[in-house]
């Protein structure tokens, strides 16, 4: 994996880089977006529609090691020769993050000093260190999160504390048991401590390490306490490695989360949208302002649809007009209004295409503000209207 | 606020070259039926002048079997061939792209289930089903008919129609002809079914001979009905159960009438192979020989070999994409179980012979770890079991066409019955089909009667020819 800074902003700590990774056909353009995966394949979309997607952009995955516990052993996926073997995606770049914040979600309570605890749909499983390095070296990621003790925002200062040095020592566990797989992206946790922040991201960049994991967000925090955190953080990581989050979906906290100066990231943000019949439908202009700001009483609004309303029923246009996804190019809102009342799967396979087309596109336009050194006056432009948006929203229903 | 409905066609269906070559001779007044428009056209027409939306030629044979090239509104097809369901306007979790790729030529759409969602108004206004899920390939429809009858409870078949219990309010509904037809006509597909007063074959009586004279009641009903032979071709479907005479009479009958094709009906129902393939011999003995002839329900694998070397062509069925949901892989050995646990450490693809997308990139310790637990489980094998059976039809085509077919026959049963265990009713469904399969059968006792041995417990005969 390489990872080079192309363009860093002196306003923010927002950059543009590039990160060549496995098998990718192009280098990929940073900030970028990660897929959201369940057994390493996307929730709905085929591996038939996949290059559907904008390559290179959609050719980063995050696979959770935890979901092949259900089913497929270790040795088994060795015999395959790895996750981008038994995917059949050797194209792409995979990222192994444990946690996966749909299905895998950690559990403080019952993390111990062996292990992280996870929420998972076998269960409450505990991790070691041993049998993490061990399912990395047979899955044979690109790029994978050494294990990492997340905690809620709500612990005591004690236990936060105790998440760091469990962390920090785990990390150091992965590098000494050494997989030979994939670069090693050093966890970072600390809550909401500004001060343990700050010693787990010193103690982190001191270890020999290809990139950063910052964990610990979307657990409860304020989205108004991470900028003082992730300014925290930032300020002590070098700036050539990348960086990579967990938690950060929604369009206002991706845009937060690149003005700290995160490169990466997954997002739930679309899978959500997807399950409830969502579509995305913000603009995608340059200004980042979000025009035709009007909203109707059938729970859409300027920045998305809800197909399943029945004034969808026979409109046969697509979702947006000019928007060159698969599903916008085949087919009709009237269409996915039908499948969804049906409880067709096609439904959800074509809002995940669509969802998530749109959203890579929005981190392509984010890419051309930085470039434009415009990414300040875009991210207030965006989060303007949109916030107008929804207290207009707010006080007419 | 939005007060008018937007209705835009994006234009991205065209009609293929077949279509014009059809409409050339007929120029139809109308492609779409609207509310008070009526067509001109003949109410019962003689057979010359019949109008046809399809064009079928036969471009090989051995025997009974055919293939041939089915010329619709809009997809030229090859068959034998298979239609997967898409019942409520997709098969299930597969894009329309993947089902090119895949090879689909027809694919079947229920009536009932689209005439309560969207509505065939809805479809029609859409510019028909075609249009309304971007289906650039052909369509065929069931009159509504059987779903009425096998899924709901209170369903009543009397003279006048199908009458039942409206599952959205209650209220009781009637299923017509008439209406059958008219909601197919908006509908829009490619061939159209017949209503027809189906008895399941398990059923004994009298009842079976009411139902097979209403059928033929019924068609006439359903050709006046019908506003657009020029676009939609209606098939008629031979109904009487079990028994060889009454299937005689509707056969004539419906033959008669000089229908685009034929449907054989009221089989894959629960009643025994060897009676169901007798049925399917008779009638495709007794249908004319240049029109497509369709075996409704079928179905296994094994059953469309046999089907198609007595002399059928199409055919439709849930099974592969209904086993699939239940983990089930369709392999030419048979089926192969994803669920089982001895698939957990398989690193083999499903099937080693199959050049598919599933097939190439994925184990079948993979497919395990995500059948029945995830949607992209059942996704997949959807996927691997329509390739297979679209590879299916596509061999038989090709098998029949280069001359090969008993080969291919055999070698199917080979593969498929490697101990040598065919089935008794396929041994005597290919005698009268008259394809020598000996040489995959083992010693079988009502062979031996008919065949000459060298040896008790070789597989070799010498076969004695059997005048059927």
């Amino acid at each position: 994996m390489k990872f080079a800074v192309k363009k860093a902003l002196s306003s923010s700590g927002a950059r543009v880089g590039v990160l060549e990774v496995g098998s990718c056909p192009a280098p990929i353009e940073t900030p970028a977006l990660l897929l959201a995966t369940r057994k390493g394949l996307p929730h709905f979309i085929s591996p038939e529609l996949l290059p559907s997607l904008p390559s290179p952009d959609s050719n980063l995955l995050q696979v959770s090691p935890l979901h092949f516990l259900e089913g497929l052993s270790t040795t088994t996926i060795s015999k395959i020769g790895g996750l981008h073997q038994m995917l059949g995606l050797k194209q792409h770049g995979i990222a192994a993050v444990p946690r996966d914040s749909i299905q895998c979600l950690p559990e403080s309570k019952a993390a111990t000093r062996l292990g992280a605890s996870f929420e998972t749909p076998c269960g409450r499983l505990l991790i070691k260190p041993k049998d993490y390095i061990e399912m990395i070296s047979c899955m044979k990621p690109n790029i994978w999160a050494s294990l990492a003790d997340e905690v809620p925002a709500w612990v005591s200062e004690k236990r936060n504390k105790t998440s760091v040095d469990r962390t920090l020592r785990w990390l150091d566990d992965c590098i000494s048991l050494y997989p030979a797989a994939g670069s090693i992206f050093g966890a970072i946790v600390g809550g909401t401590s500004l001060e343990e922040r700050k010693r787990c991201a010193e103690e982190v960049a001191k270890r020999n390490v290809s990139g950063y994991w910052i964990g610990g967000f979307g657990l409860g925090e304020g989205i108004d306490e991470r900028p003082a955190l992730l300014r925290e953080v930032m300020d002590i990581l070098p700036d050539e490695k990348p960086r990579l989050t967990c938690g950060l979906g929604l369009p206002e906290e991706i845009l937060q989360g690149i003005a700290a100066g995160i490169d990466l990231f997954d997002s739930t943000y679309i899978y959500s949208l997807t399950l409830g019949g969502f579509a995305l439908t913000f603009s995608l202009d340059k200004s980042g302002e979000q025009h035709n700001l009007q909203s109707d009483q059938i729970g859409s609004d300027s920045t998305k649809i809800n197909l399943r309303a029945t004034a969808y029923r026979k409109d046969m246009s697509p979702i947006l007009e000019n928007c060159t996804c698969y599903t916008c190019q085949n087919h009709t809102k009237a269409y996915i209004n039908h499948l969804l009342n049906v409880h067709e799967m096609l439904a959800q396979t074509l809002l995940e295409i669509h969802n998530t087309h749109h959203y890579l596109r929005f981190f392509h336009v984010i890419r051309g503000a930085i470039q434009d050194g415009s990414f300040e006056e875009f991210r207030q432009a965006f989060l303007e209207s949109r916030r107008e948006h929804f207290k207009g929203e707010a006080i007419s229903t | 606020m939005r007060n008018s409905i937007v209705i835009a066609f994006p234009l991205r269906l065209r009609p293929n070259i077949s279509n014009t070559l059809l409409h050339h001779k007929f120029r139809p007044t109308c492609f779409h039926s609207h509310e008070g428009h009526t067509i001109s056209c003949v109410p019962y027409p003689a057979p010359q002048t019949k109008p046809m939306a399809l064009h079928f030629e036969i471009l090989g044979r051995f025997n009974r079997a055919r293939a041939a090239q089915l010329t619709l509104p809009h997809f030229v097809c090859q068959t034998p061939l298979f239609m997967p369901v898409g019942t409520q306007g997709t098969i299930k979790g597969l894009a329309n792209n993947e089902l090119e790729r895949i090879g689909c030529q027809i694919i079947l759409g229920n009536t009932y289930h689209l005439a309560l969602r969207p509505t065939s108004e809805l479809l029609e206004e859409a510019g028909g089903l075609h249009n309304f899920m971007n289906w650039p390939r052909a369509m065929l429809t069931d009159s509504g008919g059987f779903q009425m009858v096998s899924l709901l409870h209170l369903a009543d078949i009397t003279e006048e129609g199908v009458t039942f219990q409206s599952p959205v309010d209650g209220k009781p509904m009637l299923l017509t002809p008439e209406e059958s037809i008219q909601i197919q006509n908006r509908i829009g597909a490619d061939i159209i079914m017949a209503l027809d007063d189906v008895v399941k074959t398990t059923i004994t009586g009298p009842r079976i001979e009411e139902a097979m004279y209403r059928t033929l009641r019924w068609i006439d009903r359903c050709i006046t009905a019908h506003k657009r032979p020029h676009d939609q071709n209606l098939f008629g479907i031979v109904q009487g159960g079990l028994d060889p005479e009454l299937r005689d009479i509707c056969v004539k009958g419906l033959v008669d009438r000089n229908l685009p094709g034929y449907a054989i009906g009221g089989l894959a129902g629960g009643e025994d192979k060897d009676s169901f393939w007798r049925v399917v011999a008779q009638c495709t003995a007794a249908l004319p020989e240049d029109k497509p002839r369709y075996v409704m329900g079928v179905g296994y694998p094994l059953d469309i070999v046999v089907c198609s070397a007595l002399g059928a062509d199409m055919y439709d069925c849930v099974y592969p994409t209904r086993t699939a949901r239940f983990g089930t892989a369709l392999i030419p050995e048979g089926v192969l179980k994803l669920k089982h646990r001895a698939m957990a450490d398989d690193t083999r693809p499903i099937d080693p012979t199959c050049p598919c997308m599933v097939c190439k990139n994925y184990t079948r310790a993979y497919i395990h770890c995500l059948v029945t637990k995830d949607a992209m489980g059942s996704q997949l094998l959807s996927y691997h079991n329509l390739y297979y059976m679209m590879r299916l039809s596509r061999n038989l085509h090709t098998s029949i066409v280069e001359g090969r077919f008993p080969k291919f026959v055999c070698d199917f049963l080979q593969t498929m019955f490697p101990k040598g265990d065919v089935p008794e009713w396929v041994c005597n469904a290919m005698e009268v089909a008259g394809i020598d399969i000996s040489s995959c059968c083992a010693t079988f006792p009502s062979c031996q009667e008919k065949y000459s041995s060298d040896e008790i417990g070789t597989n070799r005969f010498d076969k004695v020819k059997i005048e059927i």
